[in-house]
């Protein structure tokens, strides 16, 4: 942002601006130059922040008529269900919105692995990302266990059960984290606090994250440094915006349809039945956005390495960036990458379906196989194919190939070239 | 817009692959037609009226009800019974009150305000009325059941004498939509057990639909709000969308890339 030159045409804007810049921010942001070529894997960025505000606006509404007590959780839920004026919408969007958060921010970081946008000089915008969906794991975990339904004790019972893998301090921890002997209530008002602050953390964080981004500027989908501005670039206003906002209202209407007409299909049914301590559910199952992570925790022995390893699946992603050795960045011009990268896909939806199945038999077994590629994927494939790959030649810039004749000319010229490759 | 395609291709396979997963227990449920399922659909008011009365006259009994209150029968998208049918319903019951002025409790009529009473003082008195097992409540049993309205109504109807083998204890009943097919309450609808006020006839099939029909609303009760404004929001996103989609075109046709 430093290099912005930008003075306010108005007296009263001038007088302000120079005692603080936000009129320079808003140029800056209206201005900022991004490649033109961006496709709508990029929209998710702006649909996120959506999903961010849509959560804290509804969550806002809910707490203030939600009731953070082990005899009363239920009921007020049901309260705000049927006696507040249209609190069943306001719980039905915050509750299928923590899932289309999810399914966002997954296309999201998939997007990222694909274009190689983790990789230098954009390591720091990656690492937040990570600690944001950490956090986005953190808080949703911690929404689920406040309406006080089975699978909200059970859930809180089984993840904070995780501590107690940790040699010595293990139980010690857990009696900590549940403020007693068991889940109980004293729990469920520690949860209710942190699932608000947490929110307000990603926040913060989405700040920093953005303003990393408008540092080197966006990746684009051939993965090179573009000169901005240049003819590469256009304005974000109104170019990207519009764009996003079109992205962001196709994603609406399917958010919409889930709100509507089937809001419990994402959630379990044990989940209206009241927290219960003297009675087990038959299957015990995070929501849908934490199965693969869950099948990693399962598909070990050992309850301490377990936990490790579901640990370190997110944590090695804040590695990626050293990890993957490769100088290209776009896997369109990997074409090895571009096949170890859908095997990756699958195989994280292998996870997450095995994940909602019982741990035995051949499940057990694709769980570990599964389990064991995603690790491969990451410290063996990625960092060997950096030096093995042959890479197909990158262009010089977007509008203007200099590569004349080379195989990426469509490519680079037209869009849709991209999606022939 | 190729690559938008596919985009919503991915969300919508990632969703199905996910809703698929979840549905773990898959039972062949006995199937009928729902007036509210589809986006929109309705209640069967006199279904509801007539689910209500099935409720009170046999279900009430053991199970509560305990998220519902007599005025809620009045209110529009429920089974709509007249303030005055409502009042008579709630004065039919008696509600403890308390304490009064000398400081004891009474019992007087129900009244709209008041939350259905409950068949029994605690759960500890329900289970020891019902060989240890606790009647859940019904207010929003049709979601906290993996299979919802198709598994209530089959249930009321999978009674069956247990196949060889199978040896059940006493104040145990075979029931082919059970989980583990063991369940403690026994048989309740017969043909012509209530006696519908409309001339319905009062066959089994005809009774656990109609309070099945009773359950979903006690569980949704602002299903057909929902299902409206539900219908209004997409088609709007829908128009602001097309709206959208061709300012964007023309904002991108001043440089040549296409989106």
């Amino acid at each position: 942002m430093s290099e912005h030159e930008y003075t306010p045409k108005s007296k009263v804007g001038k007088w302000f601006n120079d005692r603080l810049p936000l009129l320079t921010l808003a140029n800056h942001l209206t201005d900022y130059p991004t490649p033109k070529n961006l496709n709508y894997w990029w929209t998710f960025g702006g649909i996120l922040t959506f999903c961010l505000i849509t959560q804290i606006v509804t969550g806002l509404v809910l707490a203030m008529h939600y009731i953070a007590h082990a005899d009363m959780a239920f009921e007020s839920v049901e309260h705000i269900m049927r006696d507040v004026n249209y609190g069943w919408l306001i719980r039905y969007i915050h509750a299928n919105g923590a899932s289309m958060f999810f399914l966002a921010v997954y296309i999201h970081i998939f997007r990222s692995l694909f274009y190689g946008s983790y990789k230098s000089p954009r390591e720091i915008i990656w690492i937040i990302g990570i600690i944001i969906y950490l956090l986005m794991m953190a808080a949703a975990f911690l929404g689920y266990v406040l309406p006080w339904g089975q699978m909200s004790f059970w859930g809180a019972t089984v993840i904070t059960n995780l501590f107690s893998a940790i040699p010595l301090v293990g139980e010690g921890i857990v009696t900590w984290l549940w403020g007693g002997y068991s889940v109980d209530n004293p729990t469920l008002t520690r949860f209710f606090t942190l699932h608000y602050l947490i929110p307000f953390l990603i926040l913060g964080l989405v700040v920093l994250h953005i303003w990393a981004l408008h540092v080197p500027g966006n990746n684009n989908p051939i993965g090179i440094d573009i000169k901005k501005p240049s003819k590469d670039t256009v304005p974000f206003h109104p170019y990207i915006v519009i764009k996003d906002g079109f992205a962001l209202l196709m994603f609406m209407i399917v958010f919409a349809f889930f709100v509507f007409y089937t809001p419990n299909i994402l959630g379990h049914a044990d989940n209206y039945i009241e927290a219960n301590p003297l009675v087990t559910p038959a299957h015990i199952v995070p929501e849908w956005y934490l199965l693969p992570f869950y099948a990693i925790l399962r598909s070990v022995p050992d309850k301490l390495l377990g936990v490790i390893a579901m640990l370190s699946a997110i944590l090695i992603l804040a590695a990626l960036p050293w990890l993957d050795t490769s100088k290209i960045r776009s896997a369109v011009f990997r074409p090895l990458y571009k096949q170890f990268y859908w095997i990756l896909v699958a195989d994280v939806l292998i996870l997450g379906y095995v994940g909602a199945m019982p741990a035995e038999g051949l499940y057990l077994l694709i769980a570990r196989v599964a389990t064991a590629y995603y690790f491969l994927h990451f410290l063996v494939v990625l960092p060997v194919l950096g030096f093995k790959e042959r890479t197909m030649p990158v262009p010089l810039s977007i509008t203007e190939p200099i590569l004349g004749g080379s195989p990426n000319l469509a490519t680079v010229k037209n869009k849709d070239g991209l999606k022939n490759q | 817009m190729k690559n938008l395609f596919r985009i919503s291709f991915f969300v919508i396979f990632i969703l199905i692959f996910n809703i698929n997963s979840n549905a773990a227990d898959k039972v062949e449920y006995l199937k009928t037609e729902w007036s509210f399922k589809g986006p929109f659909g309705k209640f069967d008011r006199a279904a509801l009226q007539r689910g209500y009365q099935v409720y009170n006259e046999v279900c009430s009994s053991c199970h509560s009800m305990k998220y519902l209150s007599y005025r809620n029968l009045v209110q529009r998208g429920g089974p709509e019974f007249s303030e005055a049918q409502a009042k008579a319903i709630a004065a039919s019951f008696e509600v403890k009150d308390g304490p009064n002025a000398d400081g004891e409790m009474f019992m007087r009529p129900g009244r709209l305000s008041d939350k259905f009473v409950m068949p029994y003082e605690n759960e500890k008195a329900a289970q020891a009325a019902n060989g240890g097992a606790y009647p859940p409540d019904m207010t929003v049993l049709v979601k906290a059941r993996g299979g919802g309205v198709d598994y209530i109504y089959s249930l009321l109807q999978g009674y069956e004498d247990p196949p060889a083998g199978v040896t059940l204890d006493d104040g145990v009943y075979y029931n082919k939509f059970m989980y583990g097919n063991k369940i403690k309450m026994s048989n309740q609808l017969s043909d012509g057990l209530v006696e519908y006020s409309d001339g319905t006839d009062a066959t089994v099939e005809q009774m656990a639909k109609d309070v099945t029909t009773f359950l979903m609303w006690t569980a949704e009760p602002h299903l057909e709000t929902r299902h409206r404004m539900g219908f209004k929001a997409i088609v709007y996103l829908i128009i602001l969308t097309v709206l959208v989609y061709f300012s964007m075109k023309k904002i991108w046709s001043r440089i040549e890339t296409k989106v």
